[in-house]
């Protein structure tokens, strides 16, 4: 079996346990983001079929919460957060150094390796610790543009070594 | 005994009769409280604001979205109501794209309308946003996204009366938007074109899209023969834009207005109408004979007709094959003229003027070109007839009328009525039942299927069988009978179907209206337009008989000429467009087609196995001759996949066994039949 029919079964068993109940279409989306990692089109197209209701109506909520993603995203997911603390704390220089490290602007937000995703998040609730990065679920604290640079290093050697 | 509710809207005690809402309850008592959002067809949405009125004891409250209470005390104008409905549309205005004076809605925009109403001298906010492109993918409507206010009346329309939901709001804050599914343009979802969006649009967001320019073009051209044929809705609603009362008959002025812009004749759909009545009349009582393809569904409407190729490929035989009156009377005028007057067919220029913006998309469909020549050449909306009647400078209420050119401007009272709900029907039992019991009656009217409401059932008794009808406007309507036709909880003989509410009076091409009550004036005045007429059976029509005497006469030749002429076919369509690709392709025409869904959904539930064993299948009993194969896209029944096609028969949850079962029969069929 492939990836891609592997990943389809999952969506069938998502919509068979929710019933195909139109009103669990948050819940189902987000179960099947966790399967591809973003929502594919035709994966909203054939929810909405499954569903029975437009189109237009899942992709108005996918588009409608920040969480959803319509787009491929990295391997490696890197949140900046931009609150007020982080913000005071220098946060966009961290920023700057990552887009220039991973050649990234406001509208190119992944790497054409798939390996990073740069996200410019609002709070992240660590604001004890900022300025604060995450990269998928480790949370790192009192960052500087320099050791921020170090943590995507250290990743590419371990991706180059895989 | 029920105690009345008393209701005070400035100092006037209002009696309530069962208004749902406030706002029902202030126009009551005769005040023109401004809205924007409220629709009465459309479900209460409560996000403009404008009709926010001072409840005692409560403060201000929007009154579209409050019920009525026993008592309440309602103040609906002071100051600072005033000020708030002013800052509101104010703030709307504040939106890029509002230039009134080049907008399609000039005229009849409600904002503009409301700025003058409620006293706007200037904007004082900054203009916000920034210059979106138009989508004018589609040949029926331009979307101008600048212009939308977010109102969502489209969207409640397109869903809620419609049934569809072919548009919807997009992403949140200051980037929400209106859009078709997946940012998409309008032509690349299942928009059926009806247009009932533009219509309701309150500004110019959503507006017909015009042909105008390119009418002009060909009336100045000297070597094209401009041909107008008016649809029967038409004449009952365009004095309107002149200020006179819905359903004022202006049909005379009409023809004498499209002959001095330089059309060179002028022709009645509604002459059309009565062919199709003939046509589909004999096609009922086949069936009826034949116990076959019933219900028969009519097919005038294109938006229908689309729409029943998106979500009912199963269906496709219940359809009449006629085709619509606009596309009968292009594919006959172009037939006959070239030859009767002398000229080359594609000098001969089909105008049609319909109250619909589906008869756009309609006349493009490649059913209905021959040899690159398409039968009907322009749409003009009875809006944009309007308009050229103004470019031209005409004063339309002072011009004398005068009469249709015949032949193809004489038609019944049946070929009239077309343009209302229930009048196909209508028609098609005047015809049938007389064919049926071969008996002439005086009487004509069949009034058990007229009526304002969205779904109306009749039985009528012909010849000792009875016949069983619905008559159903609106696709929302549509979709829930043909649910319940599909279950077998009702069973019908005859389908009447039109997309918009009630019937081709409603269309989106006609002038803009806000009440459904303009919709009861304009039916009234086809009726009435009926009455003054002296025939009322399409069979009487002269014209009618002569044109199966000469043209389609001459036995089998003729009746060839008539089906190639009045008839089509209809394809299921993807919702979201993309064309089928050839997997084992013929040259000649085949016995049989099969195609195989290769949707996302059929391909992972083994689409791709079932493909396999076919071709497997047919090289083992060299039939590839015989049978050709394609993959398909989707057709839309993802839950049911793999779904193969194997000549118009659906198989869903097809195995490589059951697909080659029916092959196997199909083919034995079509051995047996030559």
């Amino acid at each position: 079996m492939n990836t891609a029919q592997r990943n389809f079964e999952k969506v069938c068993e998502i919509l068979e346990k929710n019933e195909n109940n139109p009103a669990r279409l948050i819940p189902i989306l987000q179960e099947v983001q966790e399967e591809y990692r973003y929502l594919p089109e035709e994966i909203m197209t054939f929810l909405a079929t499954s569903l029975d209701i437009p189109p237009a109506k899942v992709y108005g909520v996918a588009t409608f919460f920040s969480h959803f993603a319509l787009k491929p995203k990295g391997k490696y997911i890197i949140k900046i957060c931009d609150g007020t603390a982080c913000h005071v704390k220098k946060s966009t220089s961290i920023l700057d150094a990552v887009r220039h490290k991973l050649g990234l602007t406001e509208d190119k937000n992944t790497t054409p390796d798939m390996l990073f995703t740069l996200e410019l998040v609002s709070c992240l609730g660590a604001c004890g610790l900022a300025p604060a990065v995450v990269i998928n679920e480790d949370v790192h604290g009192l960052m500087t543009p320099a050791k921020t640079v170090a943590l995507i290093d250290e990743i590419l050697k371990k991706e180059a070594s895989l | 005994m029920t105690t009345s509710m008393i209701i005070n809207v400035d100092g006037k005690d209002i009696e309530v009769n069962g208004e749902k809402n406030l706002l029902e309850v202030i126009r009551k008592a005769k005040i023109d409280l401004p809205t924007f959002c409220y629709h009465s067809e459309l479900s209460v949405y409560g996000a403009c604001r404008l009709c926010m009125v001072n409840v005692d004891g409560r403060g201000l409250q929007p009154a579209c979205s409050t019920p009525p209470e026993n008592g309440m005390r309602v103040v609906t104008n002071n100051s600072e109501i005033r000020e708030l409905r002013q800052i509101i549309v104010e703030l709307l205005l504040a939106n890029e794209g509002h230039e009134c004076a080049t907008c399609g809605k000039n005229g009849s925009c409600q904002l503009q309308l409301l700025a003058k109403k409620v006293g706007i001298k200037k904007v004082r906010f900054k203009r916000t946003g920034h210059k979106q492109e138009t989508d004018d993918s589609t040949y029926s409507l331009l979307r101008n996204p600048d212009k939308c206010v977010l109102c969502g009346d489209c969207v409640r329309m397109c869903s809620e009366v419609q049934g569809i939901g072919a548009i919807d709001f997009a992403f949140r804050g200051a980037k929400a938007a209106v859009l078709p599914s997946f940012g998409k343009d309008l032509a690349s979802v299942e928009c059926v074109y009806c247009g009932q969006c533009a219509r309701v649009c309150p500004t110019g967001a959503i507006t017909p899209k015009p042909e105008i320019e390119e009418v002009w073009k060909a009336l100045e051209n000297k070597e094209k023969i401009v041909i107008a044929q008016l649809a029967p809705a038409v004449r009952v609603a365009l004095g309107e834009e002149f200020g006179l009362e819905p359903g004022t008959s202006t049909m005379g002025q009409i023809v004498s207005a499209l002959r001095l812009m330089g059309f060179d004749m002028v022709y009645d759909t509604s002459f059309a109408a009565d062919l199709t009545v003939i046509e589909e009349g004999n096609e009922l009582i086949n069936r009826l004979k034949e116990g076959k393809n019933l219900p028969l569904m009519t097919s005038c409407c294109p938006a229908w007709v689309k729409y029943a190729e998106q979500y009912h490929p199963d269906l496709m035989d219940n359809l009449s094959t006629c085709k619509s009156p606009q596309q009968m009377f292009g594919s006959l005028i172009k037939e006959i003229l070239p030859e009767k007057n002398k000229v080359e067919k594609k000098n001969i220029v089909v105008v049609s003027i319909m109250p619909c913006t589906a008869k756009k998309y309609e006349a493009r469909r490649k059913e209905f070109a021959k040899d690159g020549i398409p039968e009907v050449d322009y749409i003009l909306t009875t809006q944009e007839l309007a308009t050229m009647i103004g470019e031209a400078g005409i004063q339309f209420k002072n011009l004398e009328p005068s009469s249709f050119d015949m032949p193809f401007g004489f038609k019944t009272g049946a070929g009239v009525i077309f343009g209302n709900s229930g009048g196909v029907a209508e028609a098609v039992l005047r015809y049938a039942s007389e064919k049926l019991t071969g008996v002439r009656t005086e009487s004509y009217e069949f009034k058990q299927v007229r009526g304002e409401s969205g779904i109306r059932e009749a039985q009528i008794e012909v010849g000792g069988t009875l016949l069983k009808l619905a008559v159903v406007s609106g696709l929302k309507n549509v979709k829930n009978l043909i649910e319940k036709v599909k279950k077998g909880i009702a069973k019908y003989d005859i389908i009447e179907i039109m997309a918009c509410p009630g019937g081709c009076i409603g269309g989106a091409g006609q002038p803009v209206y806000k009440e459904g009550s303009v919709r009861a004036k304009r039916t009234k005045g086809l009726y009435d337009n009926e009455k003054m007429l002296q025939l009322h059976k399409s069979q009487e029509n002269p014209y009618i008989a002569e044109l199966y005497q000469t043209v389609f006469g001459g036995g089998e030749k003729g009746l060839h000429l008539a089906h190639e002429l009045l008839h089509t076919h209809y394809r299921s369509h993807k919702r979201i467009e993309k064309e089928s690709f050839d997997i084992h392709a013929n040259k000649k025409k085949t016995e049989l087609d099969i195609t195989v869904c290769f949707g996302t959904s059929c391909f992972l539930r083994g689409a791709q196995t079932v493909m396999k064993n076919i071709l497997e299948h047919l090289d083992k009993q060299n039939i590839q001759d015989r049978v050709s194969v394609k993959a398909s896209f989707c057709f839309e029944k993802c839950n049911r996949g793999p779904v193969v096609n194997i000549g118009g028969e659906i198989i869903e949850k097809c195995t490589p066994e059951k697909a080659i079962s029916e092959i196997d029969r199909k083919l034995q069929i079509s051995v047996a039949q030559s």
